[in-house]
């Protein structure tokens, strides 16, 4: 009944019989070095995967890039906390651009893939299960990078933002480094909303968010009620520290705001850890 | 009245003496108040192909999240390559096809399997990989935009490219038509000529027929019966007559050849072995007997009759 196919087929000419020893304490994990290499390329294609799609790569690029241009190129040349408008734009809406990129990068993706089932195959193969995370973060960050640059360059080339060498570069790690408490926030998100309404689910944070935290609007010209509100919240945080780097800061302690997201980024994690161990306990057929 | 079926259930564990590549040991796995599966026992040695065969829901999928360390059982023992199915050594050496709803689809083939190849010390190279899949026309196209057909063989690609000595095949041919299905099962018995161990879950006693060593039926979340393929048809191997008929339950019961009878609302339904001298018993003493029909007793009676008789005292 059961004809074994004898012909070599795809494999190599001689394959030694599988060795159906029981694992042992001497049998070797990877290496250091082979772990990096699969982190590598998890990132890659996790970037690639994201590139390729549109509707990720290209909003979250060009929304914070339009509402830049909207708002703070051409509303025209005003000063807010003493500086030129359009360099303390790049700041807020920068918080702006690396909260979407980060958001929509690690929530929307996790949603889909756990929903959906790829993150069972994923987990049942030998994959370090931390890289799958990690990439996540990296994608996002590249992608975060980018919109600070671009938005720096706006500025520069149409805002007539001219900052010291030393200001830009604070401001861009301060923003870049302040992508991670919203990634934390997106794998928080992403075990708990559903893989359809995922967009929708971020964005109601997303929006209201920005908003209330003075990123479209300068913080001073919010109504008051906004304003104290918007001591509660994460993005205000990162936005005084980003405009601090550039000279336009509320003068209250540096390191107030970085206890704030750090604390935010341990509670997000704690979050997504407790959805890692519910998803053990799912219902499958 | 079941007696005259064959009893392969064994209740006692087979002796320990060959090496158990793969096994559940009393496992029980319950989601919340449903009970996926019951003290269930079975084992896969070197080489073998074994299937997982039952009907949709009966733990087949729980059975095998539990074997890649996916879930963790209430009770009893998960067994793989004699370690835990969590640690990633053992990973290492297993490769899994599972039922997804949505792999990434801005993906190229030949970018997936580049991917899931770094996470095994020995893979297959990217040529033999995609050979294996039937996937070489392919090789560059996005998932997106593959064919279902297509779809399922670089799951089992993704599966085999780690070049791993046990594989979990969960459903590999489902949606698939005849002739996909044909070439499927090719692949799946070189796979066994090569030395590989398979666990293969089915809903198809033709596919279980077809590939598998060994067959375990499971229902309801406990396993019914073990056997060979041949053991398993025997099974299903009677007809069901359904009629309306004015004989009383116990009379049809008594008639020489009837395994089982029961009413269902007007109708009664009677297991034979043979159906034609029943039959011929059953017009002679009610000439009214009405809606007449015959059919092959399928799995799903085989599963039910089986259970009942686990279930009696």
């Amino acid at each position: 009944m059961k004809t074994a196919a004898k012909d070599a087929g795809p494999y190599p000419g001689e394959i030694a019989m599988a060795n159906f020893k029981a694992v042992t304490n001497s049998e070797q994990a990877r290496s250091a070095d082979q772990t990096l290499r699969i982190y590598l390329k998890e990132a890659k294609y996790e970037f690639l995967k994201n590139l390729r799609i549109p509707r990720y790569s290209l909003s979250v690029i060009f929304f914070p890039l339009m509402f830049y241009i909207l708002f703070g190129l051409v509303m025209g040349r005003q000063t807010v906390g003493g500086v030129n408008i359009a360099a303390y734009l790049i700041g807020t809406y920068g918080v702006f651009g690396v909260m979407g990129a980060s958001l929509f990068g690690t929530a929307s993706g996790l949603a889909a893939e756990r929903g959906l089932g790829w993150l069972e195959v994923k987990r049942a193969s030998p994959m370090p299960p931390f890289a799958y995370f990690v990439a996540k973060v990296v994608m996002s960050t590249i992608f975060s990078s980018a919109v600070v640059l671009l938005l720096l360059a706006m500025g520069i080339a149409f805002g007539g933002v001219r900052l010291p060498l030393a200001q830009t570069v604070r401001l861009v790690t301060t923003l870049v480094a302040g992508s991670l408490p919203f990634c934390a926030m997106g794998l928080a998100l992403g075990y708990f909303i559903g893989p359809n309404s995922a967009p929708a689910f971020i964005n109601l944070f997303y929006l209201p968010l920005s908003f209330c935290s003075g990123l479209w609007v300068p913080f001073i010209f919010l109504p008051k009620a906004v304003r104290q509100i918007a001591q509660f919240l994460p993005p205000y945080h990162l936005a005084q520290l980003a405009l601090e780097a550039i000279g336009a800061g509320q003068h209250q302690s540096n390191w107030m705001h970085w206890e704030v997201l750090l604390g935010f980024t341990l509670i997000c994690l704690g979050i997504a850890r407790l959805g890692f161990q519910r998803d053990e306990n799912k219902l499958y057929g | 009245m079941m007696a005259t079926m064959p009893q392969i259930w064994q209740p006692s564990p087979q002796p320990a003496a060959d090496f158990t590549v793969a096994g559940l040991e009393g496992v029980t796995k319950s989601y919340g108040a449903v009970k996926a599966l019951d003290r269930v026992e079975f084992r896969i040695r070197p080489g073998e192909l074994v299937a997982l065969l039952g009907p949709n829901g009966a733990g087949k999928t729980t059975a095998v999240r539990l074997l890649l360390g996916l879930a963790k059982p209430n009770a009893g023992r998960v067994n793989v390559f004699g370690g835990n199915p969590v640690d990633p050594r053992v990973r290492m050496r297993t490769g899994a096809m599972l039922q997804v709803a949505k792999v990434p689809e801005t993906l190229r083939v030949r970018e997936h399997i580049d991917l899931f190849r770094s996470y095994y010390p020995h893979p297959l190279s990217m040529s033999q990989s995609l050979a294996v899949g039937g996937l070489q026309e392919i090789a560059n196209r996005r998932f997106g935009d593959l064919s279902g057909g297509q779809r399922q063989r670089v799951l089992f690609a993704l599966a085999l490219c780690g070049d791993p000595d046990l594989l979990f095949l969960d459903e590999p041919t489902v949606g698939l038509d005849v002739e996909a299905r044909r070439a499927f099962w090719d692949e799946i018995r070189k796979l066994v000529a090569r030395g590989k161990t398979v666990l293969l879950t089915t809903h198809y006693l033709q596919e279980a027929d077809a590939l598998a060593d060994r067959v375990v039926v499971i229902n309801q979340g406990r396993v019914v019966a073990q056997g060979t393929p041949t053991d398993i048809k025997s099974l299903t191997a009677g007809k069901t007559i359904r009629c309306l008929t004015n004989l009383g339950l116990g009379e049809v019961l008594a008639l020489p050849g009837v395994l089982q009878a029961r009413r269902d609302r007007e109708a009664l339904h009677i297991e034979v072995s043979q159906a034609e001298p029943v039959l011929r018993e059953l017009m002679a003493r009610d000439p009214h007997l009405s809606a007449l029909e015959v059919t092959s007793a399928g799995l799903e009676e085989a599963f039910l009759a089986l259970t009942q008789e686990l279930a009696r005292p």
